[in-house]
């Protein structure tokens, strides 16, 4: 499933809550799965239904509302080390997440499925509400080479790590780096050992 | 240069550090359970690659089994299948299990300390976010998301950015009444659910340094949900004498020479730290929390701020500018990581010996282990609970996260001695108050959040 990713320009999900923890997301009687596949359905569920009904008023339910991008308000993903948060969201057609702040586990899972976590002002990120919010149709425009998120004539810089950003763009992941580094990893632990 | 404790424990576990990117951080302990490991066992399967190093993982099944009749099969298919997953990849990886039925079972960060598997000095990994319990211990330890669970079964590493460092030092005396679980609660109102995100915090003063291992554990715990990466306090001879003898803990002529390596373990007198925060332990009274995050808390005494979060106290059904004591209470949750352990058993069994719960309430008392449930066997803490009409159940997660049977239903509110009150954490609607078990208790036997204070 690990898919490259640069540039995305699309639409965008409104979703103005603060702190949406991962129980959110994903409730926890939804994690009985032994595979990675089908988390999408239950994307924030216990706001998108009732014991059976679809509750209208929900931005996932408004056909209004649709796109590659989410825009979340702050501490977007606080909460439990679910992967399973970042499994849904991707897994519900989203390549990036925008918040003005994420929580850490959060951040690191969602790189880790090629999901980019966009971090932008507070400014930002309520103009983008705005914008959305006044015409559903805004397109946002999020590149990854520059690290730039543009949308309504204006562009913000957002912050990724040079070794993130590689895996990003070329589709690897940690555990093939890491795998080409066993050599070393064997020699730290025969020194750690005489150490310790 | 002066070091800190985090860096002195950080840099011997640095196998190498990648230009303008993470380190490279070698692990040395990870607990795997249910939930979140049958994905990255399926990882590695699919990369045709063996576990790398399978004796420095230890397994339970905790999150998502019954708390009644564990010696049946599990009733719910997807739990059943699950829990029967670990099981298979166990034995098919080589990887130590303390499944159900084991007299080690247990909620995985119960269960690391209580084995003498947690250690001074190391670093510890779990796929959950309360790992950082083991921090109490003078240990790295945080949670990981699955694929990082994959990582280190793959290579023993993860690729790791180093946190900034914030000192809490908690000064003075308790008062009367007020509990580990208080100090952390109040500390999480004081700074926000978010105050300490990208941080990794030390906790320190005379208050932390008086408290148990168990106390200590529940600060830990908690710190996840100031949004820190972990928390961690510096190891002394509480915590020697806690590991010393236990299973898994080192013995002979290798204790003496752990311990005189865990007794450099401590920050340096001029270490420096981002942000450091000081707290009055003599201020803070028992806590409780109002609304949907951990953060929304006050003392028992306090009212419900006026300006709380509209939308957390309609899901509560609460009002700003009331007083949260004599609030109407119909389940109480003793049980978690945070507030399992014998030491809570017995706090809350010394306070409800000869006391009754009060009618219409329902009482589950959940020990965070197997070790910990036979040990209140042993201390009659089950006959004095049965006495006061609460149900000592069998070992889990339970009512903390709602995945099993256990689930608070909708609209009931609950006072939890657990680490979370989101919204639909304890089942759909669930409304959750979270509190010390001193507090939980007295609200056991009155039926209303009550004042701990009141009565003893
Ligand atoms: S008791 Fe609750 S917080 Fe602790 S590991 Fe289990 S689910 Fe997580």
């Amino acid at each position: 499933m690990s898919k490259a990713i640069s540039k995305i320009v699309s639409t965008a999900v409104p979703l103005d809550i603060a702190n949406i923890d991962t129980d959110q997301i994903i409730p926890a009687r939804f994690l009985k799965a032994t595979s990675r596949d089908g988390f999408g359905d239950n994307l924030f569920r216990d706001w998108r239904y009732n014991s059976d009904n679809t509750k209208k008023d929900f931005v996932l339910n408004n056909p209004t509302y649709s796109g590659k991008i989410l825009v979340a308000g702050k501490n977007f993903g606080c909460g439990s080390s679910r992967e399973h948060a970042a499994w849904a969201i991707k897994d519900a057609g989203f390549d990036v997440v925008v918040s003005s702040f994420f929580a850490d586990i959060f951040k690191n899972n969602a790189l880790n499925n090629f999901l980019l976590p966009v971090t932008v002002s507070e400014d930002f990120l309520q103009q983008l509400f705005n914008a959305i919010e006044k015409d559903p149709k805004t397109i946002i425009g999020v590149d990854l080479e520059p690290q730039t998120i543009m949308a309504n004539g204006r562009s913000e810089k957002f912050e990724i790590n040079d070794y993130k950003k590689t895996c990003l763009l070329n589709g690897y992941d940690d555990i093939d780096f890491l795998l080409s580094i066993r050599g070393d990893i064997e020699d730290f632990e025969g020194l750690y050992a005489t150490r310790y | 240069m002066p070091k800190t404790l985090f860096e002195k424990i950080w840099d011997r576990h640095v196998v190498k550090t990648i230009d303008g990117g993470p380190s490279v951080l070698y692990i040395d302990r990870h607990f795997i359970h249910e939930v979140t490991s049958p994905q990255a066992f399926k990882g590695l399967e699919k990369r045709n690659i063996e576990l790398f190093r399978p004796q420095q993982i230890v397994a339970t099944a905790d999150h998502n089994v019954p708390t009644l009749n564990q010696h049946l099969p599990i009733k719910e298919e997807l739990s059943r299948i699950q829990v029967q997953t670990l099981v298979e990849n166990c034995q098919k990886h080589h990887v130590e299990l303390y499944g159900l039925g084991h007299p080690y079972q247990g909620v995985v960060h119960v269960i690391g300390p209580e084995l003498g598997v947690t250690q001074p000095g190391m670093t510890i990994v779990c796929g959950d976010s309360h790992t950082s319990t083991h921090g109490a211990f003078g240990a790295i330890a945080f949670g990981i998301g699955t694929s990082e669970v994959e990582m280190v079964m793959a290579t023993q590493c993860l690729l790791q950015s180093k946190p900034k460092l914030m000192r809490i030092n908690v000064e003075g005396q308790l008062g009367k009444g007020v509990t580990s679980k208080d100090i952390i609660l109040y500390i999480i109102a004081q700074i926000s659910a978010s105050g300490a995100t990208g941080y990794f915090v030390e906790y320190a003063g005379s208050a932390i340094r008086d408290l148990s291992m168990e106390g200590r554990m529940t600060i830990c715990n908690m710190s996840i949900e100031m949004g820190a990466r972990g928390g961690m306090i510096a190891p002394d001879q509480t915590a020697f004498d806690y590991i010393k003898g236990r299973e898994f803990a080192p013995k002979g002529t290798l204790w003496d020479k752990k311990l005189a390596q865990w007794k450099q373990l401590f920050s340096d007198e001029d270490a420096k730290f981002d942000k450091e925060i000081f707290i009055d332990a003599a201020a803070i009274e028992p806590m409780i929390t109002y609304g949907t995050n951990p953060g929304m808390g006050v003392g028992v005494t306090g009212e419900i701020p006026a300006t709380a979060d509209p939308k957390a106290l309609t899901y509560m059904g609460l009002e700003g500018g009331a007083k949260i004591k004599g609030q109407k209470i119909d389940y109480v949750f003793i049980g978690s990581c945070t507030n399992s352990r014998i030491e809570d058993l017995r706090l809350v069994a010394d306070f409800v010996k000869g006391r009754k719960k009060a009618a219409g309430v329902e009482v589950w008392v959940v020990p965070g282990s197997k070790q910990v449930e036979q040990q209140a066997i042993r201390e009659g803490i089950d006959k004095v609970f049965a006495e006061a009409g609460f149900q000592l159940r069998q070992p889990g997660c339970s009512a903390c996260l709602g995945m099993n049977e256990d689930k608070i239903p909708a609209g009931k509110y609950c006072i939890s001695t657990s680490n979370r009150n989101f919204e639909g954490r304890q089942g759909p609607n669930a409304r959750t108050l979270l509190a010390s078990p001193l507090t939980a208790a007295a609200a056991a036997i009155t039926g209303e959040v009550a004042d701990i204070r009141e009565f003893i």
